[in-house]
Formats: C-alpha cells, sequence, structure tokens
C-alpha cells in the first residue's frame, strides 16, 4: 500500500474502495513504529487508532454517511485538547495534564470522520523554532536527521513530510507553523486572525496565534480549512466566513494579480541559496500572468522585536496559570506558604520558556511599558497600517519563509537572539492578522526551502488560488526517508 | 474635614451564568466544587466567552446611577498570582487607554448630598478561600472554585462622603436600586462586598479591604474614624496603610502585606474583542429598564394620593412595591399601602421571615375589598393577615376559621344593640338630644362584639331604634 498520498487521494481512494481506513491506519502506525525513533515528531501515539478507523470502515460498508475524512490519519500539535488524551505542550509542567474536553478543530474533524494517529512534538510551549526546546528531545528534519525540523510546530512539518500522516495541524505564533513547513518541505498555513477556532489551543500570545494546518499539498489546506474554520461561539475573536469554499475554485490561476516582494524580507541576512530561489519563484509567478513589483514595509525593521515583546507580555499572563494546584505534574501543595510554592512549583519550566516569561513580566510592568511594550503595540499598528496601505495595491505579498536554510541541531540553541531574527519573515503576517502560507518550492544541497506568499485579511481563498498556482509549476524530489 | 470613598463589588446575582462560561452565576446552590467548567477553572486551553446579558444589567446600572456609558467597552486582564484565581489573572476592566469601562463618571443624590461616581466596572469575582485548622502553625487554606468568574459590577465612588451615616444612606439606596433593577439580591451572603478609604482632616489616606457586608462597611468606617481620631488626639501620625476589616472582632487590622506595591501588568485581553454598545442598544435598554423608585414614588402620591412618606418607604422596597403593584386598583390603592406599611412590613421584618411568608397579592386585595366593603373590620384584618402570613391560607378560610367576620347579620345586631340601649338608658336619653352620644353607644357595640359589628350596620340600626 503507498502512504504517499494527498489528503485528497485517500479520501477518493478509500470512497473508491480501493484501500479501507483501517489498512491505511495501521500501515501508517507500522511507519510511525518503525521510523520515528529516528525523527521523534511523535510525543504520544493514538492505540486506538485502528479501532476507530475500523469503526468508519464498517459505517462506509453499511451505507451511513460519513465525514468527509473517511478515517484519514492525521496528527495534532499537543498543545491541543483531545479529550481524555494528554496535552502536554512538550512540558514538565504539564507531564500530567489529560485534557478533559475537545479542542473546537478536533471536535469539527471528529465530526468528519478523521483518525488521530497521535500527538507531535513541538517547542515547550510552541516557544522556539527549532523543536529542540522541547522537553522531551529535539525532533529532527526527515530531509537530513542532523538538523533542525524548524518549529515551533516541528512535530507536524516531520510527521507529514515522513508520511507518518496525511495531514497535520499546528499552531503559528510567529510563524511555528510556516518555519517548519519550510523547512520540511510541506505545505503550511497560517489563516487570517480569527477564521479557525482557538478554543482547546493552548495559549502562548492568543492576540497573534492562529491555528493551522500542515499538509502535503495546497488542495490538502483547503480541504482542512473547509473542515476547522469558522464561528465559533466558544472563540469571541473568530470570524465568519459564510462557509467558504476554499476548494472550490483553487485552479483559477493568478493572470493579472498584482504580487508585491516585500524589500525588507529579501535583503541583508537572507542566505543566496534562498535568494535565488525566491527570484525563481517570482519569475515563475509573471510567466502565469502575474506582475511582481517591489514594496517596502518599513515596520518589518522592528518587527522581530515588537514580536518577541507583545508575544513574552501575553506568555507572562498566559503561563502563569501553571500554578500545579489543579492539574500539572507530582508535586504536593502542602506545607508552602504560597508565594514560596508558586515559585517552587514553576521550577519544572523549561530555558527557553522561563526566558520569555521573565521578559514578559518585565516590558509591560509599571516604569517599563512605555519604553517596551506599549512601543511593540505602535510597531504593531503601524506596520498594519503599512500592509494595509500595500494591499489597496497588490493582491499578494511575496518573500522567502524563512532567510536562512535549515541548520543543524545545537547550532543555534546557545545564541537566543540570532534565533529570534529567524523569525523576521513570519512575524508580520501574525502581528497584521493577515493570512499567509508556506509553499514548497525546492531543494537544495538536499535542504528544503519554502516560499511565502501573503494576502489581505479574509482573503484566505485568493491566497490558496496563488499558492496552487505556484505549486503546478514545480516538481519535487521524494523525503530521503 | 473626614473624606470616605468607596468601592463596591456587587455580584450579578440574578444573571443566569457567569462573566464568560455557562456554568450558575448562583453558585450558593452547589457543593464544593461542583459549579465549576473548563473556563471558569482557567483549563489550559480554554476561552472566555462573554456573557452579552451581564454586559446589558451593567450598562443598566451605569445608567440608574446617571453615569456616562461609552460606545466601545474593552476588558483588561489583571495580572497577580492569588490561590482562589484559576488563571492568575482576573478579566477586569479600567481606564487606561481610553474610556473603555462600562460606566463613566456619574453621581447620586443622598439625601441632600450629592455622591458622585468615578467609574463602574464590569469583573470576574474570584473563587473562595476556606481557612481551616486552629493555629497559624497547621492552617490550611482551601480553595472553592464554584463562585470563580461570577459576574461582578465595582462602582467606585469618588472621597464625597463625610460621615458612616451618609454612607449607611448611600448604600442602603444602592442596594434598593440594584433589587429595583432586577440584577442583584443585595441580601445574599457576599453579594455586596466593600473596600473604604478613609482619611481627617490632615490624616493620610487608609484603604479598609474585604468589608463583607453593607451592614459592616458602615461599622467598619465608623471603626476607623474613630481609631484615626485618636492617633491624631494623641499626635500619633496616622500612616498610609490597607487595612483589613476583621469581621469576628469587628476591628480593621493593618495588612502586612503590600498589595499598593503590587505591578498588575494591565494589558488588554485578547480574547475579547471590543464591544460595541450602539446608541439604538442603550435606548432600547433604557426604555426596558424597571421604573425607578422614584418615579414609582412620585406616581403613588400623585396618582392615588398616597402619602409622601407611606410613598417612600412603599416605593423603596421591591419586594412590597411587587406586591402593591400587582395588588392595587384606583379604588383599594390607598388602603393597600396602608397594610402593607402598617402591618404587613412589621410581621416580616428580616430577611428568613420574609422568605417564609406565604402572602400573595390577591390575599391583599381580597383584604382590601373586604375592609372597603365593611365584611371585615380593620382590626380584624391585622390578625387575618397574621394568619395568611404563617398559613397562605385564603382569606375567607381565615375568617371563617377564625371567626374574624363582621357581625353584619341584622337580627344578630339588632339584639346586641337593644341589650346596649337597655344597659346604657342615660346615654340613650343623652343621644336624644346630643347626637354626638351616638358614638359612644356604637363603641359599646363594638365591645361587644370584640369589633367585630359592621359599623356601618350598627350605625344604622342604632339610629332607627334611638328614633
Amino acid at each position: 500500500m503507498n502512504l504517499k498520498i494527498s489528503a485528497l487521494e485517500f479520501v477518493q481512494q478509500v470512497q473508491n474502495g480501493n484501500i479501507s481506513a483501517e489498512d491505511f491506519v495501521a500501515k501508517t502506525l507500522e511507519r510511525i513504529q518503525s521510523i520515528d525513533d529516528k525523527l521523534h515528531a511523535f510525543l504520544f501515539v493514538n492505540e486506538k487508532a485502528i479501532d476507530q478507523a475500523r469503526d468508519i470502515d464498517k459505517k462506509i460498508k453499511s451505507g451511513s454517511k460519513v465525514g468527509a475524512c473517511f478515517g484519514m490519519p492525521i496528527s495534532i500539535k499537543d498543545n491541543m485538547c483531545i479529550k481524555d488524551s494528554k496535552t502536554t505542550c512538550a512540558s514538565k509542567m504539564l507531564e500530567n495534564f489529560v485534557a478533559p474536553y475537545d479542542a473546537t478543530v478536533i471536535t469539527k474533524l471528529k465530526e468528519q470522520d478523521a483518525v488521530f494517529v497521535g500527538k507531535v512534538n513541538l517547542d515547550e510551549f510552541a516557544m522556539g523554532l527549532t523543536t529542540e526546546f522541547s522537553a522531551f528531545g529535539s525532533s529532527k528534519n526527515p530531509w537530513n536527521t542532523e538538523y533542525v525540523p524548524g518549529g515551533s510546530s516541528g512535530g507536524s512539518a516531520v510527521s507529514v513530510s515522513a508520511f507518518e500522516c496525511v495531514a497535520s495541524l499546528g499552531s503559528d505564533t510567529g510563524g511555528s507553523v510556516r518555519n517548519p513547513a519550510s523547512f520540511c518541505s510541506v505545505v503550511g498555513y497560517k489563516p487570517t486572525y480569527g477564521l479557525i477556532s482557538r478554543y482547546g489551543l493552548i495559549s502562548y500570545s492568543n492576540s497573534i496565534e492562529q491555528i493551522g494546518p500542515l499538509t502535503r499539498t495546497v488542495k490538502d489546506t483547503a480541504f482542512m480549512l473547509n473542515i476547522i474554520s469558522g464561528l465559533d461561539p466558544n472563540d469571541n475573536t473568530t470570524i465568519d466566513n459564510k462557509n467558504e469554499d476554499y476548494l472550490s475554485g483553487i485552479d483559477s490561476g493568478i493572470e493579472g494579480k498584482k504580487i508585491g516582494i516585500i524589500q525588507e524580507m529579501v535583503g541583508e541576512g537572507t542566505d543566496p541559496t534562498v535568494l535565488s530561489a525566491t527570484k525563481d519563484a517570482i519569475s515563475k509567478l509573471e510567466n502565469l500572468g502575474a506582475t511582481c513589483e517591489d514594496v517596502s514595509l518599513d515596520m518589518v525593521k522592528y518587527s522581530v522585536a515588537a514580536y518577541y515583546t507583545i508575544a513574552a507580555t501575553e506568555a507572562g499572563s498566559n503561563l502563569a496559570r501553571y500554578d500545579n494546584l489543579r492539574y500539572g505534574y507530582d508535586f504536593s501543595v502542602e506545607g508552602y506558604e504560597f508565594n514560596s510554592y508558586i515559585a517552587k512549583a514553576r521550577r519544572n519550566f523549561g530555558p527557553e520558556v522561563k526566558r520569555r516569561m521573565i521578559i514578559g513580566g518585565f516590558v509591560p510592568s509599571a516604569g517599563h511599558a512605555g519604553k517596551y511594550f506599549l512601543k511593540a503595540i505602535k510597531v504593531k499598528s503601524k506596520l498594519t497600517r503599512e500592509i494595509n496601505e500595500a494591499f489597496k495595491k497588490f493582491d499578494l505579498l511575496i518573500a522567502p519563509t524563512v532567510p536562512i536554510l535549515p541548520f543543524k541541531i545545537g547550532e543555534k540553541i546557545n545564541d537566543p537572539v540570532s534565533l529570534f531574527l529567524i523569525d523576521i519573515n513570519t512575524v508580520t503576517a501574525n502581528l497584521t492578522g493577515k493570512p499567509s502560507i508556506s509553499v514548497p518550492f525546492t531543494i537544495s544541497n538536499g535542504l528544503p526551502i519554502g516560499i511565502q506568499l501573503l494576502a489581505d485579511s479574509m482573503n484566505d481563498k485568493l491566497l490558496l488560488q496563488a499558492a496552487y498556482a505556484l505549486e503546478q509549476t514545480i516538481t519535487l524530489q521524494e523525503v530521503p526517508i | 474635614m473626614t473624606k470616605i470613598g468607596l468601592e463596591i463589588h456587587c455580584q450579578l446575582t440574578n444573571l443566569k451564568s457567569k462573566l464568560f462560561c455557562s456554568c450558575k452565576a448562583n453558585y450558593r446552590e452547589f457543593e464544593i466544587n461542583e459549579n465549576i467548567c473548563p473556563i471558569c477553572m482557567g483549563l489550559p486551553g480554554s476561552l472566555p466567552r462573554l456573557n452579552q446579558e451581564a454586559v446589558k444589567k451593567a450598562t443598566m446600572i451605569a445608567m440608574a446611577l446617571n453615569c456616562t456609558t461609552p460606545d466601545k467597552i474593552a476588558f483588561f486582564r489583571k495580572n497577580y498570582f492569588y490561590p482562589d484565581l484559576p488563571k492568575n489573572f482576573q478579566i477586569t476592566q479600567l481606564n487606561i487607554y481610553g474610556k473603555t469601562s462600562i460606566g463613566g463618571t456619574g453621581s447620586i443624590i443622598v439625601g441632600d448630598k450629592k455622591i458622585r461616581i468615578t467609574r463602574i466596572q464590569l469583573e470576574e469575582d474570584p473563587g473562595r478561600l476556606i481557612y481551616e485548622g486552629s493555629s497559624s502553625k497547621n492552617l490550611i487554606t482551601l480553595v472553592d472554585y464554584n463562585r470563580a468568574g461570577t459576574p461582578l459590577v465595582e462602582i467606585v465612588t469618588e472621597p464625597d462622603f463625610e460621615n458612616p451615616k451618609q454612607v449607611r444612606d448611600f448604600v442602603n439606596i444602592l442596594s434598593d436600586l440594584l433589587e429595583n433593577l432586577e440584577v442583584s439580591d443585595p441580601g445574599l451572603d457576599g453579594a455586596m462586598r466593600s473596600d473604604a478609604n478613609v482619611s481627617i482632616e490632615g490624616g493620610n489616606k487608609v484603604e479598609i479591604k474585604n468589608i463583607g457586608s453593607f451592614h459592616d462597611l458602615e461599622k467598619a468606617v465608623h471603626f476607623e474614624i474613630t481609631r484615626q481620631e485618636s492617633l491624631n488626639s494623641r499626635d500619633i501620625q496616622i500612616i498610609q496603610e490597607t487595612r483589613h476589616w476583621d469581621d469576628k472582632r469587628k476591628i480593621t487590622v493593618s495588612s502586612r502585606s503590600k498589595e499598593e506595591d503590587l505591578d498588575y501588568r494591565y494589558f488588554l485581553e485578547g480574547d475579547i474583542p471590543w464591544i460595541i454598545i450602539d446608541p439604538k442598544t442603550k435606548e432600547n435598554l433604557k426604555s426596558n429598564m424597571p421604573e425607578s423608585i422614584s418615579s414609582k414614588k412620585e406616581r403613588y402620591v400623585s396618582k392615588y394620593n398616597i402619602p409622601t412618606q407611606v410613598a417612600t418607604v412603599l416605593s423603596s422596597d421591591k419586594f412590597y412595591s411587587d406586591l402593591f403593584e400587582e395588588s392595587h386598583t384606583e379604588v383599594t390603592a390607598k388602603e393597600i399601602a396602608n397594610i402593607i406599611t402598617t402591618d404587613l412590613m412589621g410581621l416580616i421584618d428580616t430577611r428568613e421571615k420574609r422568605k417564609e411568608s406565604k402572602i400573595t397579592a390577591t390575599h391583599l386585595k381580597d383584604l382590601a375589598d373586604s375592609i372597603q366593603s365593611g365584611k371585615i373590620s380593620r382590626n380584624s384584618a391585622k390578625n387575618a393577615l397574621y394568619e395568611i402570613v404563617k398559613t397562605g391560607k385564603n382569606l375567607s378560610k381565615v375568617m371563617s376559621e377564625l371567626d374574624l367576620g363582621n357581625v353584619s347579620d341584622e337580627s344578630e345586631l339588632l339584639g346586641i344593640i337593644k341589650a346596649v340601649i337597655f344597659e346604657e338608658l342615660k346615654a340613650v336619653e343623652e343621644a336624644k338630644s346630643n347626637p354626638q352620644t351616638i358614638n359612644y353607644l356604637v363603641g359599646k357595640v363594638m365591645q361587644k362584639t370584640k369589633g367585630k359589628a359592621d359599623p356601618k350596620l350598627t350605625l344604622d340600626l342604632l339610629k332607627k331604634q334611638l328614633k
């Protein structure tokens, strides 16, 4: 059986009776069993996956109504709640946390008969871009296991890239879906802020993050988006997309579309290989009838600083609840005075989380907020004004997803600032709430390069059409694992 | 001059659900930690889901206190660690980035004094801490999260009060107002909690926290003023500090914790988008607001000619004014107002008695009708009311069981009258020349019937007999 098929192909083949969901899921689990030691994409594998797939097969056979996923094996980043399953955020703090409820995206996928094969790795609480900050060890890039897979949704990208599942859900706070998608050569999507419910996603920086699919093809992303997007009474920040069908008209092409090349994202600091891939992508888009022009977003130069200031502030607040009083890991409350208890209970946070929470305690504090947090908020709104201005002229914007190629595990872990700067091309979409996609574009010396497209808010459909057009111009190598 | 300012935390106890989830706002009926869900427990991944009804009710409170109401409101996070706070931040409101709190400046008149309102904010109540253990060594803190997330309105006043009596008058008016708006039952335990700022002439401001009831608020303020004056008279400096109200010892105690030094790192709550309250919504709210106490009072006086004092008492208490509204007609209004204010209020003068009382509007209506048609005397009506409150039986049943009906049988009454005439020959004689004396004879008949003789019939019959 061929596991190397897209989500849409999977649906078609199960529908046609060519394959059974049970066989496919069983084979997928076998593959996880045989290769995940090398990749460490998975934190937990769902032992009941085969039974669940069998039940769906029965439904298919009996002719009763079957959901759109037909037993498709999907992996979930371990910062989303699945009822009765461990949800650790790759943190020792939540080592024993079993979620008592389903995230909205999980409910929606369950309704459509998806099968969750397991929970996948991430940087602790999604803070990082390599998975090296996972409390349970780094994931490896399937293209070269000495390299980082990107992050924080590294486990998601690895599992999709290495055919350990058909699709995955990640979350993107500053590039956490698009960055690993680029590093592992899969499609990674960060929708318009509010398009997908965050209910059940464990917050890191709630005002800018979104859940997003990681898939093998752009069409698969549209397919996933059809299922998981839309208004949710449990998340007051969701927007009504009127049940938009993102698959229909996805092949509309991009003739006559205007694309802006973000100058601040192709300048100094961009790896020449990445730069030439970007230029190649631009000329391919022009060949399809789009016109590409330079555009400047001046505030991008402050965007990383603003991003880390805002994200740390919100993280400091969002993660404050992990005091181990109500859930968490084994640690007895008794015998402590409250403040000393808190200090002790929180020692299980990892180094990157501690770093960001300390920053998050400082930058919005009285006497410092004006210099840091409020400035960052200003940058955010100025950047939003700039990009809105750009979208008056352009339909889409383009830039490399990550300015550099994947790097070796351990190479940058002791240099947090240089790690922070890698986010320069991705944080703009988060700070401005715009949809953005990373499309796998080429492989250079065995390492993947992704191209990023952005569109205006609620123009997710147009963005997917453009990504699909770009995807059709390329043929990619197969992952060597 | 003594200056007192208040921060009053009022639970919106009449709402169905908590501020950000569907757990019950009325947490009091639950076993410990039974009224909770992932949202109010702040479980990982949960998000607040704003109770729109709470926004409406809080806006009504703002309107009733003559506060400005902004077109857009926002929520903020107040970050601090405390075991009763499941998220270790409280979702609240403030005005640091523009007027985004649910109520802006306003005022109400208390007696002849205007008390200014600084602002009104909508926020979530934390859980409840329960302390167990006898000494500080084996003290155990238990947390009950049933209360966590209960909608709370904080009303902040300017330091416009000069003495404890003004404070008491204000909170009386305020609790009547909240009850009348149907947003809250101020009598529920812990529904109204306050902090007070107190400073006397030339002294520093002292904040008293955690005053658990309006009753204690007046006491706490009184205690604090006395304490400060006593220090002052001995030339001891009054230090600026936070004190706690010790409700067992009924004194204020200095808090060692430096709460005023905490940095709450306020920032916008991103999980709740700005809420637009457009002029149309405001208009709707205003027109749907229950009639205010002052308007009720005015109506009682002008329409039914009820004395101002009676109207004031009747209108300010929602329980009684509701009974009045339901039972009265144009003809019986005054009678019912009297029954309520002179008799009923005395019979059920505590919260418990009121709760146990079986009286309904129908009872009052029947009573008033029967008095006016002479079926029962006012005196007997009082006895009937006592029985009704206790048993809830209908009036006719009570009257026959207790034999409270007027003696209106002509032959029976005539017998009694004849007996009186026989006994009071002198008065009868006098009555022929002095018509006033007839009242004396009526009184005698009443005495014989224990007040149950139909007065009108008695008079008629007496007159006939004396002719």
